[in-house]
């Protein structure tokens, strides 16, 4: 089981580990709705080294990643960050990845879950590809610092000007004194930041950013946290709302795919996808009651199946339980009632606008 | 209510016996252990359980898990406040978070539980 440069730190501060992708990280570590509230108050600490980071040189690099990524790799200029899904011929998710342009290189942060997978992956994919692949995930260490206070925390920290960085841009500098990559991005529905430094001053970064963030409520934060923000966000999940049988149109996700532009693997299935409506889409569900619809629970129509849950919690921002999943696309309008089935018991839900919860931007 | 006082399941249910009727939750330990409690299903006045059958429900923000009877008996009186203020557990899980009172069934020994320093080293192990 690999470790985080952080895991010693979690465990003498009540992390409750567990194993992720093969990672042994703190899913929290005194609630999940307390952590959860402190970023969308003030902010939150994750530790996410356990995502996949992969960087690529060489002058084929732009080329490679155009041709894996639906997103276009072409038009990013230095500086900037694109979502973007991995497909395969198909068109099914093999991944969903934020892709990073530097002067001199190109970064991939891809799921914990599928790194293997993607590595190999693009290996085969390389052919005579003047380019080369690193695996930087455990030599490094990245966390995300998120909530409405992440800038002011993270700022007196480095030399960059963290106000005047757009989101989804990245920054190249250093945090603490040591060189940082450092990103306006995050998988919480809040402002934040993303910090990406060697794996050795992984814990100066962290218990500099706890130590000063503790008059404002900034608290570390669990991976359970981490899924209830996400979820509020409906930000989608790889292995619950993605997977190889899905497609990004069918999932929502027609922004990280660029069909007008260069040829990518998945492609020509992807132009077939749009020339017919999908028969299922991706909805969001708010229940009566209190109890959670969990992964893999049946959506019916009265009698008649109409989908399933990908994803459940408890919304603590809404105060009652959420849930994404996929329908049938005549059932998928907001407004629409429906049942799940969960634990021999129906459970009252309708078919809301995604997402549950969108911050106010100033 | 003193925890020093009460028998334990292993499946970390406290009982108070009280002549032939038992009053039933779960321990500080479990409450922990769940965190984030959104609901709980408790049964009807009347039913009779077994010793080890369902008795209810538990759900966090993490999982659902069951409750069990740790002993046989017929359902006298649920805590009827504790649907809509799962507070009561997380503030005072061996007194006002307590869950259902059980009528003893006829014979039901209580010899089968822990009490509080094995229920200790139970959770220690856990």
């Amino acid at each position: 089981m690999h470790q985080t440069a952080l895991h010693d730190w979690h465990a003498a501060h009540g992390g409750r580990m567990v194993d992720f992708a093969g990672w042994e990280m703190p899913i929290q570590y005194t609630s999940i709705i307390e952590e959860h509230q402190a970023v969308r108050q003030a902010a939150g600490l994750f530790d996410i080294a356990h995502m996949g980071r992969l960087k690529f040189t060489g002058p084929d690099a732009c080329a490679l990643l155009d041709r894996l990524l639906t997103n276009d790799v072409t038009q990013l200029e230095a500086g900037q960050v694109r979502y973007s899904l991995v497909c395969n011929a198909s068109g099914g998710i093999l991944d969903d990845v934020l892709v990073y342009r530097f002067d001199d290189c190109y970064r991939l942060v891809v799921n914990a879950s599928n790194r293997e997978k993607i590595v190999e992956w693009i290996s085969a994919h390389t052919g005579d590809a003047d380019a080369v692949m690193s695996d930087e995930t455990v030599g490094s260490c990245m966390m995300a610092l998120q909530g409405p206070e992440a800038l002011g925390q993270l700022q007196p920290l480095t030399e960059i000007g963290l106000s005047a960085m757009k989101y989804f841009s990245v920054a190249e500098s250093s945090v603490c004194g040591v060189p940082a990559i450092v990103s306006r991005t995050g998988y919480t529905g809040e402002d934040g930041f993303e910090v990406t430094v060697e794996g050795s001053a992984g814990l100066t970064v962290w218990e500099s950013l706890i130590d000063a963030g503790g008059d404002i409520g900034l608290r570390p934060c669990g991976l359970g946290a981490r899924d209830t923000l996400r979820l509020e966000a409906a930000m989608p999940l790889y292995g619950h709302e993605l997977d190889e049988s899905t497609d990004p149109l069918t999932a929502g996700l027609a922004f990280g795919v660029k069909l007008s532009a260069g040829d990518f693997i998945g492609k020509a299935a992807l132009l077939e996808v749009q020339k017919t409506p999908p028969d299922r889409r991706r909805i969001g569900l708010t229940l009566e009651g209190r109890r959670i619809a969990r992964e893999g629970a049946s959506i019916f129509d009265g009698e008649r199946p109409a989908g399933t849950v990908t994803s459940g919690t408890f919304s603590p921002t809404l105060n009652r339980p959420i849930a994404m999943g996929y329908v049938t696309a005549d059932k998928a309008a907001p407004g629409t009632a429906l049942e799940i089935g969960q634990r021999g018991k129906r459970l009252q839900a309708e078919i809301v606008p995604l997402p549950f919860y969108a911050r106010s931007r100033r | 209510m003193d925890p020093s006082e009460l028998k334990y399941a292993r499946t970390h249910e406290w009982v108070r016996p009280d002549g032939d009727i038992a009053t039933v939750g779960i321990s500080d330990f479990a409450v922990k252990e769940l965190t984030d409690l959104v609901y709980i299903d408790l049964p009807a006045v009347g039913t009779k359980v077994e010793q080890g059958e369902t008795l209810g429900e538990v759900e966090s923000v993490k999982a659902v898990s069951d409750l069990y009877a740790p002993v046989a008996g017929e359902v006298i009186e649920v805590n009827e406040s504790l649907p809509d203020d799962l507070q009561l557990l997380s503030d005072d899980p061996f007194g006002q978070g307590w869950m259902v009172k059980l009528r003893l069934a006829d014979g039901q020994s209580l010899d089968h539980l822990m009490d509080y320093a094995a229920y200790q080293k139970h959770c220690a192990e856990a």
